[in-house]
Protein backbone atom coordinates (compact mmCIF):
# COMPACT_ATOMS: atom_id res chain seq x y z
CA UNK A 1 0.00 0.00 0.00
CA UNK A 2 1.87 3.84 -0.89
CA UNK A 3 1.24 6.61 1.40
CA UNK A 4 -1.84 8.44 2.32
CA UNK A 5 -2.48 11.64 4.31
CA UNK A 6 -4.47 12.87 7.53
CA UNK A 7 -5.71 16.20 8.55
CA UNK A 8 -3.90 17.58 11.44
CA UNK A 9 -5.46 21.39 12.24
CA UNK A 10 -6.34 22.11 8.67
CA UNK A 11 -2.79 20.61 7.27
CA UNK A 12 -2.45 17.61 5.06
CA UNK A 13 0.00 15.06 7.23
CA UNK A 14 1.85 12.30 4.99
CA UNK A 15 1.76 8.84 6.46
CA UNK A 16 3.15 5.77 5.69
CA UNK A 17 0.45 3.15 6.46
CA UNK A 18 0.57 1.26 9.58
CA UNK A 19 2.36 3.87 11.39
CA UNK A 20 0.16 5.92 14.28
CA UNK A 21 -1.11 8.92 14.34
CA UNK A 22 1.70 10.31 16.66
CA UNK A 23 4.74 9.16 14.81
CA UNK A 24 3.22 10.45 11.66
CA UNK A 25 2.83 14.00 13.03
CA UNK A 26 6.14 13.80 14.97
CA UNK A 27 7.63 12.59 11.56
CA UNK A 28 5.94 15.29 10.08
CA UNK A 29 8.16 17.59 12.40
CA UNK A 30 5.20 18.76 14.85
CA UNK A 31 6.18 17.36 17.73
CA UNK A 32 3.33 19.02 20.47
CA UNK A 33 -0.56 18.95 19.45
CA UNK A 34 -2.01 19.84 22.59
CA UNK A 35 -1.72 22.03 26.29
CA UNK A 36 -1.41 21.27 29.61
CA UNK A 37 -4.73 22.59 31.51
CA UNK A 38 -2.75 24.89 34.17
CA UNK A 39 0.32 26.36 32.79
CA UNK A 40 -0.52 25.67 28.89
CA UNK A 41 2.61 23.93 28.25
CA UNK A 42 3.00 21.97 24.90
CA UNK A 43 3.01 18.47 24.91
CA UNK A 44 3.48 15.32 22.54
CA UNK A 45 5.14 12.01 22.18
CA UNK A 46 6.89 11.06 25.91
CA UNK A 47 6.27 6.73 26.72
CA UNK A 48 5.54 5.80 22.85
CA UNK A 49 3.70 3.47 24.54
CA UNK A 50 0.68 4.35 26.13
CA UNK A 51 1.49 5.14 29.95
CA UNK A 52 1.86 8.52 30.02
CA UNK A 53 -1.38 10.12 28.00
CA UNK A 54 1.03 12.90 27.51
CA UNK A 55 -0.38 12.46 24.13
CA UNK A 56 -3.97 12.71 23.82
CA UNK A 57 -5.36 14.38 20.93
CA UNK A 58 -9.05 14.09 18.93
CA UNK A 59 -9.54 12.00 16.06
CA UNK A 60 -12.79 12.23 13.93
CA UNK A 61 -14.55 13.85 17.01
CA UNK A 62 -13.55 11.20 19.44
CA UNK A 63 -11.51 13.11 21.86
CA UNK A 64 -8.60 11.82 24.77
CA UNK A 65 -7.16 9.18 21.69
CA UNK A 66 -3.61 8.32 22.60
CA UNK A 67 -2.05 9.42 19.33
CA UNK A 68 1.02 6.79 20.12
CA UNK A 69 -1.29 3.47 20.22
CA UNK A 70 -3.78 4.86 17.22
CA UNK A 71 -3.26 3.69 13.47
CA UNK A 72 -3.94 6.47 11.47
CA UNK A 73 -6.42 5.72 8.62
CA UNK A 74 -6.92 7.54 5.82
CA UNK A 75 -8.89 10.89 6.09
CA UNK A 76 -8.79 11.09 10.06
CA UNK A 77 -9.24 14.10 10.86
CA UNK A 78 -7.41 15.06 13.84
CA UNK A 79 -7.43 18.35 16.33
CA UNK A 80 -5.98 18.90 19.64
CA UNK A 81 -7.92 17.48 22.56
CA UNK B 1 -15.71 -20.89 24.81
CA UNK B 2 -13.57 -21.22 28.27
CA UNK B 3 -10.20 -21.34 27.92
CA UNK B 4 -7.51 -23.84 29.60
CA UNK B 5 -5.50 -20.63 29.99
CA UNK B 6 -5.30 -16.90 29.14
CA UNK B 7 -2.05 -15.10 28.67
CA UNK B 8 -1.92 -11.50 29.29
CA UNK B 9 0.97 -9.85 27.35
CA UNK B 10 2.60 -11.30 23.94
CA UNK B 11 6.12 -10.21 25.06
CA UNK B 12 8.95 -13.14 25.35
CA UNK B 13 7.73 -14.09 28.30
CA UNK B 14 3.65 -14.16 27.38
CA UNK B 15 4.68 -15.84 23.80
CA UNK B 16 6.51 -18.37 25.29
CA UNK B 17 4.15 -19.79 28.06
CA UNK B 18 1.79 -19.65 25.41
CA UNK B 19 3.31 -21.73 23.16
CA UNK B 20 4.74 -23.98 25.41
CA UNK B 21 0.96 -24.65 27.00
CA UNK B 22 -0.42 -25.16 23.68
CA UNK B 23 2.01 -27.29 22.79
CA UNK B 24 1.48 -29.17 26.29
CA UNK B 25 -2.33 -29.45 24.90
CA UNK B 26 -4.14 -26.42 26.44
CA UNK B 27 -6.39 -24.55 25.13
CA UNK B 28 -5.33 -20.71 24.96
CA UNK B 29 -5.80 -17.34 24.33
CA UNK B 30 -3.01 -14.79 24.26
CA UNK B 31 -4.19 -10.95 24.69
CA UNK B 32 -2.58 -8.22 23.86
CA UNK B 33 -3.51 -4.32 23.90
CA UNK B 34 -0.47 -4.02 20.47
CA UNK B 35 -1.61 -4.81 17.02
CA UNK B 36 1.75 -7.17 17.13
CA UNK B 37 3.28 -10.10 18.72
CA UNK B 38 6.35 -9.27 20.53
CA UNK B 39 6.17 -7.29 22.72
CA UNK B 40 8.83 -4.11 23.87
CA UNK B 41 11.82 -6.61 22.85
CA UNK B 42 10.54 -8.12 19.96
CA UNK B 43 7.98 -5.12 18.63
CA UNK B 44 7.40 -5.46 15.27
CA UNK B 45 6.52 -2.82 12.60
CA UNK B 46 2.84 -3.64 10.92
CA UNK B 47 2.79 -5.65 8.14
CA UNK B 48 2.25 -2.66 5.56
CA UNK B 49 5.22 -0.75 7.03
CA UNK B 50 7.31 -4.04 5.69
CA UNK B 51 7.17 -6.21 9.35
CA UNK B 52 7.26 -9.56 9.04
CA UNK B 53 9.28 -9.78 5.78
CA UNK B 54 12.24 -11.57 5.96
CA UNK B 55 14.92 -9.84 3.63
CA UNK B 56 18.52 -11.00 2.99
CA UNK B 57 19.93 -7.53 4.20
CA UNK B 58 18.51 -6.27 7.31
CA UNK B 59 21.13 -2.91 7.48
CA UNK B 60 19.95 0.61 7.46
CA UNK B 61 21.22 2.19 4.49
CA UNK B 62 23.20 5.75 6.03
CA UNK B 63 21.29 9.01 5.00
CA UNK B 64 21.49 11.28 2.68
CA UNK B 65 22.21 14.64 3.64
CA UNK B 66 18.84 16.18 1.46
CA UNK B 67 16.88 12.51 2.04
CA UNK B 68 14.49 12.21 4.58
CA UNK B 69 14.56 10.37 7.76
CA UNK B 70 11.67 8.43 7.53
CA UNK B 71 12.28 8.27 3.66
CA UNK B 72 15.53 5.87 4.03
CA UNK B 73 14.34 3.77 6.99
CA UNK B 74 13.49 -0.14 5.81
CA UNK B 75 11.86 -2.28 8.36
CA UNK B 76 14.22 -4.96 9.31
CA UNK B 77 14.14 -8.76 9.29
CA UNK B 78 12.59 -10.03 12.45
CA UNK B 79 14.87 -11.30 14.37
CA UNK B 80 15.46 -15.65 14.67
CA UNK B 81 14.43 -15.84 18.33
CA UNK B 82 11.50 -13.67 17.64
CA UNK B 83 10.43 -16.15 14.62
CA UNK B 84 11.25 -19.13 16.39
CA UNK B 85 8.98 -18.29 19.37
CA UNK B 86 5.88 -17.20 17.01
CA UNK B 87 5.82 -20.35 15.25
CA UNK B 88 5.05 -21.84 18.37
CA UNK B 89 2.19 -20.44 18.82
CA UNK B 90 0.15 -22.93 16.35
CA UNK B 91 -2.95 -23.78 18.27
CA UNK B 92 -2.67 -20.47 20.54
CA UNK B 93 -5.92 -18.04 19.74
CA UNK B 94 -4.42 -14.56 19.19
CA UNK B 95 -6.57 -11.38 20.41
CA UNK B 96 -4.54 -8.79 19.44
CA UNK B 97 -4.97 -4.84 19.73
CA UNK B 98 -7.13 -5.67 22.88
CA UNK B 99 -6.55 -3.58 25.85
CA UNK B 100 -7.16 -5.48 29.30
CA UNK B 101 -8.66 -2.76 31.85
CA UNK B 102 -9.71 -5.21 34.44
CA UNK B 103 -9.46 -9.11 35.44
CA UNK B 104 -12.18 -10.67 37.73
CA UNK B 105 -11.26 -13.77 40.11
CA UNK B 106 -12.34 -16.96 38.48
CA UNK B 107 -11.57 -15.50 35.54
CA UNK B 108 -13.00 -13.01 33.64
CA UNK B 109 -10.61 -10.39 31.92
CA UNK B 110 -11.77 -7.34 30.11
CA UNK B 111 -10.65 -5.97 27.70
CA UNK B 112 -11.97 -3.29 25.46
CA UNK B 113 -13.41 -5.55 22.79
CA UNK B 114 -15.31 -8.05 25.08
CA UNK B 115 -14.53 -10.85 27.96
CA UNK B 116 -12.62 -13.81 27.72
CA UNK B 117 -12.67 -16.17 30.32
CA UNK B 118 -10.03 -19.13 31.14
CA UNK B 119 -9.61 -21.90 33.79
CA UNK B 120 -6.05 -19.68 34.81
CA UNK B 121 -4.24 -17.06 34.05
CA UNK B 122 -0.60 -16.03 33.13
CA UNK B 123 0.19 -12.02 33.29
CA UNK B 124 3.31 -11.19 31.25
CA UNK B 125 2.37 -7.58 30.96
CA UNK B 126 6.05 -6.34 31.33
CA UNK B 127 7.44 -2.92 32.04
CA UNK B 128 7.25 0.44 31.20
CA UNK B 129 10.34 3.23 31.56
CA UNK B 130 11.65 4.80 35.06
CA UNK B 131 12.12 8.55 34.52
CA UNK B 132 13.38 10.74 36.84
CA UNK B 133 11.89 14.62 36.58
CA UNK B 134 14.88 17.27 35.90
CA UNK B 135 13.98 20.83 34.90
CA UNK B 136 12.67 21.10 31.33
CA UNK B 137 11.77 17.06 31.16
CA UNK B 138 8.30 18.04 29.84
CA UNK B 139 9.35 19.93 26.17
CA UNK B 140 8.27 18.12 23.65
CA UNK B 141 11.54 16.39 22.14
CA UNK B 142 12.65 14.88 25.50
CA UNK B 143 11.27 10.97 25.41
CA UNK B 144 11.72 8.17 27.47
CA UNK B 145 14.56 5.80 25.78
CA UNK B 146 12.09 2.91 25.46
CA UNK B 147 9.79 5.54 23.74
CA UNK B 148 12.31 6.38 21.22
CA UNK B 149 12.87 2.78 20.44
CA UNK B 150 9.23 2.07 19.93
CA UNK B 151 8.71 4.77 17.86
CA UNK B 152 11.95 3.70 15.66
CA UNK B 153 10.79 -0.25 16.13
CA UNK B 154 7.50 0.03 15.43
CA UNK B 155 7.26 3.22 13.29
CA UNK B 156 10.03 3.11 11.25
CA UNK B 157 10.38 6.94 12.64
CA UNK B 158 13.61 8.53 14.11
CA UNK B 159 12.62 10.96 17.35
CA UNK B 160 15.01 13.15 15.99
CA UNK B 161 17.87 14.68 14.02
CA UNK B 162 20.51 15.48 16.40
CA UNK B 163 20.04 12.90 19.50
CA UNK B 164 21.60 12.92 22.79
CA UNK B 165 20.84 9.34 24.84
CA UNK B 166 20.88 9.85 28.52
CA UNK B 167 20.26 8.11 31.60
CA UNK B 168 21.28 4.87 33.03
CA UNK B 169 21.31 0.86 32.26
CA UNK B 170 22.74 -0.94 29.17
CA UNK B 171 19.46 -0.30 27.61
CA UNK B 172 20.83 3.25 26.21
CA UNK B 173 23.42 1.06 24.28
CA UNK B 174 20.50 -0.59 21.65
CA UNK B 175 18.69 2.56 21.61
CA UNK B 176 21.86 4.52 20.70
CA UNK B 177 23.00 2.12 18.05
CA UNK B 178 19.75 1.62 16.76
CA UNK B 179 18.72 5.49 16.52
CA UNK B 180 22.48 6.26 14.77
CA UNK B 181 22.07 3.26 12.17
CA UNK B 182 19.17 4.51 11.35
CA UNK B 183 20.48 8.53 10.36
CA UNK B 184 20.59 9.95 13.54
CA UNK B 185 23.28 12.00 14.77
CA UNK B 186 23.30 10.38 18.06
CA UNK B 187 25.45 13.55 20.04
CA UNK B 188 26.40 11.32 22.82
CA UNK B 189 25.12 8.20 25.05
CA UNK B 190 25.35 9.61 29.01
CA UNK B 191 25.72 7.25 31.19
CA UNK B 192 25.03 7.66 34.96
CA UNK B 193 26.53 4.58 36.11
CA UNK B 194 30.95 4.45 36.29
CA UNK B 195 31.79 1.12 37.29
CA UNK B 196 31.18 -1.60 34.90
CA UNK B 197 34.04 -4.22 35.62
CA UNK B 198 32.00 -6.33 37.47
CA UNK B 199 30.30 -7.57 34.20
CA UNK B 200 33.26 -9.35 33.24
CA UNK B 201 31.94 -12.22 34.68
CA UNK B 202 28.82 -12.72 32.02
CA UNK B 203 31.34 -12.57 28.33
CA UNK B 204 27.99 -13.53 26.68
CA UNK B 205 26.59 -10.52 27.63
CA UNK B 206 30.13 -8.73 27.39
CA UNK B 207 30.25 -9.84 23.62
CA UNK B 208 26.29 -8.09 22.95
CA UNK B 209 27.40 -5.15 24.78
CA UNK B 210 31.08 -5.03 22.31
CA UNK B 211 28.51 -5.41 19.48
CA UNK B 212 26.98 -2.14 20.09
CA UNK B 213 29.98 -0.54 21.17
CA UNK B 214 31.24 -1.24 17.71
CA UNK B 215 28.15 0.27 16.50
CA UNK B 216 28.70 3.30 18.15
CA UNK B 217 31.93 3.64 17.25
CA UNK B 218 31.33 3.31 13.41
CA UNK B 219 28.96 6.17 14.01
CA UNK B 220 31.30 8.27 16.17
CA UNK B 221 28.88 7.90 18.56
CA UNK B 222 30.88 9.12 22.19
CA UNK B 223 30.00 6.98 25.18
CA UNK B 224 30.44 8.55 28.15
CA UNK B 225 30.41 7.30 31.82
CA UNK B 226 29.74 9.28 34.88
CA UNK B 227 27.81 11.75 33.35
CA UNK B 228 24.36 12.83 33.19
CA UNK B 229 21.39 15.26 31.47
CA UNK B 230 20.56 17.48 34.07
CA UNK B 231 18.45 19.75 32.24
CA UNK B 232 16.72 20.35 29.08
CA UNK B 233 16.28 23.80 27.49
CA UNK B 234 13.89 25.36 24.68
CA UNK B 235 10.82 27.78 23.92
CA UNK B 236 8.09 25.43 22.81
CA UNK B 237 10.81 22.09 21.65
CA UNK B 238 13.65 20.95 22.78
CA UNK B 239 17.13 23.20 22.13
CA UNK B 240 20.15 21.76 23.87
CA UNK B 241 20.39 19.94 26.83
CA UNK B 242 22.33 20.39 30.27
CA UNK B 243 25.48 17.85 30.58
CA UNK B 244 26.95 17.32 34.02
CA UNK B 245 29.74 14.94 35.19
CA UNK B 246 28.30 13.80 38.37
CA UNK B 247 30.08 12.03 41.62
CA UNK B 248 28.96 8.95 43.02
CA UNK B 249 25.59 10.47 44.59
CA UNK B 250 24.53 11.91 41.44
CA UNK B 251 25.57 15.25 42.33
CA UNK B 252 26.74 17.75 39.41
CA UNK B 253 29.77 18.62 39.45
CA UNK B 254 30.56 20.54 36.00
CA UNK B 255 28.14 20.91 33.18
CA UNK B 256 28.44 22.11 29.53
CA UNK B 257 25.61 22.67 27.34
CA UNK B 258 24.89 20.18 23.90
CA UNK B 259 22.64 21.12 21.20
CA UNK B 260 19.92 18.36 19.92
CA UNK B 261 16.41 18.29 19.03
CA UNK B 262 15.85 15.55 20.92
CA UNK B 263 16.08 13.72 23.68
CA UNK B 264 15.48 10.26 24.75
CA UNK B 265 16.11 8.89 28.16
CA UNK B 266 15.95 6.65 30.54
CA UNK B 267 17.22 5.40 34.30
CA UNK B 268 15.54 1.54 33.99
CA UNK B 269 12.47 0.00 34.24
CA UNK B 270 9.32 -0.06 36.56
CA UNK B 271 6.89 -3.75 36.00
CA UNK B 272 3.84 -3.43 35.25
CA UNK B 273 1.68 -4.30 38.24
CA UNK B 274 -2.25 -3.07 37.81
CA UNK B 275 -3.53 -6.76 36.90
CA UNK B 276 -2.08 -8.37 39.64
CA UNK B 277 -2.49 -6.32 42.18
CA UNK B 278 -6.26 -6.06 40.81
CA UNK B 279 -6.32 -9.82 41.69
CA UNK B 280 -5.01 -9.79 44.67
CA UNK B 281 -1.55 -11.18 43.79
CA UNK B 282 1.38 -10.44 46.58
CA UNK B 283 3.82 -8.65 45.89
CA UNK B 284 7.15 -8.38 47.24
CA UNK B 285 10.45 -5.87 46.48
CA UNK B 286 13.07 -6.75 43.61
CA UNK B 287 16.51 -6.08 44.44
CA UNK B 288 16.45 -2.44 42.82
CA UNK B 289 13.44 -1.71 45.16
CA UNK B 290 10.81 -2.20 42.78
CA UNK B 291 7.49 -3.76 43.28
CA UNK B 292 7.03 -6.75 41.83
CA UNK B 293 5.09 -9.78 41.63
CA UNK B 294 6.07 -12.35 44.41
CA UNK B 295 5.94 -16.01 42.44
CA UNK B 296 7.85 -19.07 43.46
CA UNK B 297 9.58 -21.33 41.42
CA UNK B 298 7.49 -22.52 39.34
CA UNK B 299 6.61 -19.10 38.23
CA UNK B 300 2.72 -19.27 40.42
CA UNK B 301 1.54 -16.22 42.19
CA UNK B 302 0.00 -16.15 45.66
CA UNK B 303 -3.28 -16.74 44.49
CA UNK B 304 -4.00 -19.87 43.37
CA UNK B 305 -4.56 -20.43 39.22
CA UNK B 306 -2.62 -17.08 38.53
CA UNK B 307 0.65 -17.36 37.53
CA UNK B 308 3.09 -14.46 36.18
CA UNK B 309 6.39 -14.23 33.99
CA UNK B 310 8.83 -11.79 32.56
CA UNK B 311 9.31 -8.10 33.74
CA UNK B 312 6.03 -8.15 35.94
CA UNK B 313 8.42 -10.73 38.09
CA UNK B 314 11.21 -8.28 38.08
CA UNK B 315 13.22 -6.69 35.49
CA UNK B 316 15.61 -8.21 33.73
CA UNK B 317 16.12 -8.10 29.61
CA UNK B 318 14.25 -10.97 27.28
CA UNK B 319 16.38 -13.64 27.82
CA UNK B 320 15.45 -13.95 31.36
CA UNK B 321 11.25 -12.86 30.48
CA UNK B 322 11.26 -16.04 28.00
CA UNK B 323 13.27 -18.14 29.84
CA UNK B 324 10.07 -17.06 33.17
CA UNK B 325 7.71 -17.96 30.25
CA UNK B 326 8.34 -21.45 29.67
CA UNK B 327 9.03 -22.44 33.04
CA UNK B 328 5.43 -21.16 33.89
CA UNK B 329 4.32 -22.99 30.83
CA UNK B 330 5.70 -26.52 31.81
CA UNK B 331 4.47 -25.60 35.24
CA UNK B 332 0.83 -25.25 34.09
CA UNK B 333 0.60 -27.92 31.97
CA UNK B 334 2.43 -29.97 34.24
CA UNK B 335 5.06 -31.14 31.82
CA UNK B 336 8.64 -32.10 33.11
CA UNK B 337 11.51 -28.85 32.03
CA UNK B 338 14.06 -29.80 29.35
CA UNK B 339 17.18 -29.82 30.63
CA UNK B 340 19.15 -26.60 31.42
CA UNK B 341 16.23 -24.14 31.72
CA UNK B 342 16.31 -23.33 35.22
CA UNK B 343 20.15 -23.50 35.30
CA UNK B 344 20.03 -20.74 32.24
CA UNK B 345 17.45 -19.01 34.07
CA UNK B 346 19.53 -18.95 37.13
CA UNK B 347 22.08 -17.45 35.50
CA UNK B 348 20.29 -14.53 33.90
CA UNK B 349 18.46 -13.72 37.52
CA UNK B 350 21.99 -13.35 38.64
CA UNK B 351 23.20 -11.16 36.05
CA UNK B 352 19.56 -9.37 36.36
CA UNK B 353 20.69 -8.40 39.49
CA UNK B 354 23.93 -7.58 39.06
CA UNK B 355 22.73 -4.98 36.18
CA UNK B 356 20.70 -3.43 39.45
CA UNK B 357 23.81 -3.53 41.41
CA UNK B 358 25.81 -2.16 38.70
CA UNK B 359 23.20 0.92 37.41
CA UNK B 360 21.50 1.65 40.99
CA UNK B 361 19.52 5.02 40.86
CA UNK B 362 20.87 7.57 43.36
CA UNK B 363 18.86 10.23 45.16
CA UNK B 364 21.32 12.91 43.41
CA UNK B 365 18.50 13.82 40.68
CA UNK B 366 16.75 15.61 43.47
CA UNK B 367 19.40 18.31 43.68
CA UNK B 368 18.41 19.49 40.40
CA UNK B 369 15.02 20.43 40.96
CA UNK B 370 14.13 23.77 41.50
CA UNK B 371 10.91 25.28 42.60
CA UNK B 372 8.84 25.42 38.94
CA UNK B 373 10.12 22.13 37.71
CA UNK B 374 7.10 19.82 37.66
CA UNK B 375 7.50 16.53 39.00
CA UNK B 376 3.79 15.37 38.08
CA UNK B 377 3.07 15.83 34.23
CA UNK B 378 -0.73 15.25 34.56
CA UNK B 379 -1.49 17.51 37.16
CA UNK B 380 1.71 20.09 36.95
CA UNK B 381 2.34 19.40 40.38
CA UNK B 382 5.56 21.71 40.68
CA UNK B 383 8.23 20.73 43.09
CA UNK B 384 7.68 23.74 45.65
CA UNK B 385 4.16 21.78 46.10
CA UNK B 386 5.71 18.93 47.08
CA UNK B 387 8.12 21.14 49.54
CA UNK B 388 5.16 22.86 50.34
CA UNK B 389 3.46 19.44 51.41
CA UNK B 390 6.27 18.08 53.48
CA UNK B 391 6.11 21.17 55.11
CA UNK B 392 2.56 20.44 56.28
CA UNK B 393 3.54 17.64 57.77
CA UNK B 394 2.77 15.27 54.63
CA UNK B 395 5.95 12.47 55.36
CA UNK B 396 4.95 9.41 53.64
CA UNK B 397 4.27 8.79 49.74
CA UNK B 398 0.52 8.38 50.21
CA UNK B 399 0.02 11.98 52.66
CA UNK B 400 2.10 13.66 49.60
CA UNK B 401 -0.70 12.71 47.08
CA UNK B 402 -3.42 13.55 49.06
CA UNK B 403 -2.07 16.95 49.55
CA UNK B 404 -0.19 18.27 46.76
CA UNK B 405 -2.05 15.76 43.87
CA UNK B 406 0.68 14.06 42.01
CA UNK B 407 0.00 10.70 40.34
CA UNK B 408 -3.72 11.66 40.73
CA UNK B 409 -3.95 12.75 36.95
CA UNK B 410 -4.40 10.41 33.39
CA UNK B 411 -0.99 7.86 33.98
CA UNK B 412 -2.23 7.72 37.73
CA UNK B 413 1.26 7.74 38.88
CA UNK B 414 2.96 5.71 36.41
CA UNK B 415 5.28 8.44 35.13
CA UNK B 416 5.90 10.04 38.34
CA UNK B 417 5.31 7.35 40.88
CA UNK B 418 9.23 6.73 41.17
CA UNK B 419 10.13 10.60 42.01
CA UNK B 420 7.07 10.96 44.22
CA UNK B 421 7.76 7.94 46.39
CA UNK B 422 11.91 8.51 46.78
CA UNK B 423 11.01 12.50 47.42
CA UNK B 424 9.27 10.98 50.63
CA UNK B 425 12.27 8.84 51.32
CA UNK B 426 10.61 5.47 50.50
CA UNK B 427 10.29 2.57 47.84
CA UNK B 428 7.69 2.81 45.55
CA UNK B 429 4.79 1.00 46.73
CA UNK B 430 2.65 -1.82 44.30
CA UNK B 431 -0.20 0.68 42.41
CA UNK B 432 -3.95 0.32 43.44
CA UNK B 433 -5.39 0.63 40.30
CA UNK B 434 -9.08 -0.41 40.02
CA UNK B 435 -9.02 0.15 36.29
CA UNK B 436 -5.65 -0.83 34.51
CA UNK B 437 -7.09 0.94 31.30
CA UNK B 438 -9.46 3.96 30.51
CA UNK B 439 -12.68 2.73 29.36
CA UNK B 440 -15.76 3.83 27.74
CA UNK B 441 -18.45 4.40 30.63
CA UNK B 442 -21.01 1.85 28.60
CA UNK B 443 -17.78 -1.04 29.99
CA UNK B 444 -17.25 0.54 33.07
CA UNK B 445 -21.30 0.39 33.90
CA UNK B 446 -21.27 -3.18 33.04
CA UNK B 447 -18.18 -3.92 35.84
CA UNK B 448 -19.07 -4.15 39.52
CA UNK B 449 -16.46 -2.09 41.56
CA UNK B 450 -15.07 -3.33 44.19
CA UNK B 451 -12.86 -0.94 45.43
CA UNK B 452 -12.62 3.23 45.28
CA UNK B 453 -9.98 4.97 43.72
CA UNK B 454 -7.57 5.74 47.08
CA UNK B 455 -4.44 4.71 45.51
CA UNK B 456 -1.67 4.95 47.51
C1 LIG C 1 9.09 1.04 25.70
C2 LIG C 1 10.08 -0.07 25.94
C3 LIG C 1 10.93 -0.47 24.90
C4 LIG C 1 11.85 -1.49 25.11
N1 LIG C 1 12.67 -1.85 24.08
C5 LIG C 1 13.63 -2.79 24.30
C6 LIG C 1 14.57 -3.11 23.27
O1 LIG C 1 14.49 -2.59 22.16
N2 LIG C 1 15.57 -3.98 23.56
C7 LIG C 1 15.68 -4.55 24.79
O2 LIG C 1 16.61 -5.32 25.03
N3 LIG C 1 14.79 -4.30 25.77
C8 LIG C 1 13.79 -3.42 25.56
N4 LIG C 1 12.92 -3.10 26.56
C9 LIG C 1 13.02 -3.85 27.83
C10 LIG C 1 11.90 -4.93 27.87
O3 LIG C 1 11.13 -4.61 28.98
C11 LIG C 1 12.41 -6.36 27.90
O4 LIG C 1 13.47 -6.53 27.01
C12 LIG C 1 11.37 -7.44 27.51
O5 LIG C 1 10.62 -7.04 26.39
C13 LIG C 1 10.46 -7.81 28.64
O6 LIG C 1 9.64 -8.90 28.24
P1 LIG C 1 8.22 -9.20 28.90
O7 LIG C 1 7.67 -10.36 28.15
O8 LIG C 1 8.36 -9.31 30.35
O9 LIG C 1 7.33 -7.90 28.64
P2 LIG C 1 7.06 -7.00 27.34
O10 LIG C 1 7.95 -7.33 26.24
O11 LIG C 1 7.02 -5.62 27.85
O12 LIG C 1 5.58 -7.43 26.92
C14 LIG C 1 4.47 -7.10 27.69
C15 LIG C 1 3.27 -7.02 26.79
O13 LIG C 1 2.10 -6.88 27.58
C16 LIG C 1 1.21 -6.02 26.94
N5 LIG C 1 0.31 -5.43 27.94
C17 LIG C 1 0.64 -4.73 29.05
N6 LIG C 1 -0.46 -4.37 29.73
C18 LIG C 1 -1.51 -4.84 29.02
C19 LIG C 1 -2.93 -4.77 29.20
N7 LIG C 1 -3.48 -4.15 30.25
N8 LIG C 1 -3.71 -5.35 28.26
C20 LIG C 1 -3.18 -5.99 27.18
N9 LIG C 1 -1.85 -6.09 26.97
C21 LIG C 1 -1.03 -5.52 27.88
C22 LIG C 1 2.08 -5.00 26.26
O14 LIG C 1 1.42 -4.43 25.15
C23 LIG C 1 3.30 -5.82 25.85
O15 LIG C 1 3.21 -6.25 24.52
C24 LIG C 1 11.94 -2.11 26.38
C25 LIG C 1 11.08 -1.71 27.41
C26 LIG C 1 10.16 -0.70 27.20
C27 LIG C 1 9.25 -0.30 28.31
S1 LIG D 1 3.21 8.96 24.41
FE1 LIG D 1 2.75 8.25 26.42
S2 LIG D 1 0.68 7.64 26.18
FE2 LIG D 1 1.20 8.20 24.18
Amino acid sequence: MSGFEIVFSGRPIPVRPGQTIGAALHAAGIRSWRTTRINGRPRGLFCGIGVCFDCLLTVNGEPNVRACLTVARPGDEVTTS
Amino acid sequence: MKYDLIVIGAGPAGMAAAGTAARGGLRVALVDSAAQLGGQFHRQPPPELGGGNVRDDPTHERLGRDQSIEQAIQAPAPRRDFLRLRDRLTGVDLHLGCRVWAVEPSFAVHHDGGTLTGERLLIATGAHDRVVPFPGWDLPGVMTAGGAQALLKGNLVVAGRRIAVAGTGPFLLPVAAGLAAAGARVVGVFEAARQMGALARYPAKLAEGAGYAATLARYRVPYHRGQAVVAAHGADELAKVTVAKIDDGWRAIRTREIECDALAVGYGFVPQLDLPVQLGCATTRDSDGSAIVAVDDQMRTSITGVHAAGETTGVGGAELAELDGIIAGHSITGTPLPDGVRRRRERARAFARLLHEVFPVRDGWRDRLRADTIVCRCEEVPYQAICDAQALGAVDTRSLKLLARPGMGWCQGRMCGYAVARLAGEDPPPPRRPIAQPISLQNLAAYPLRSTNDDA
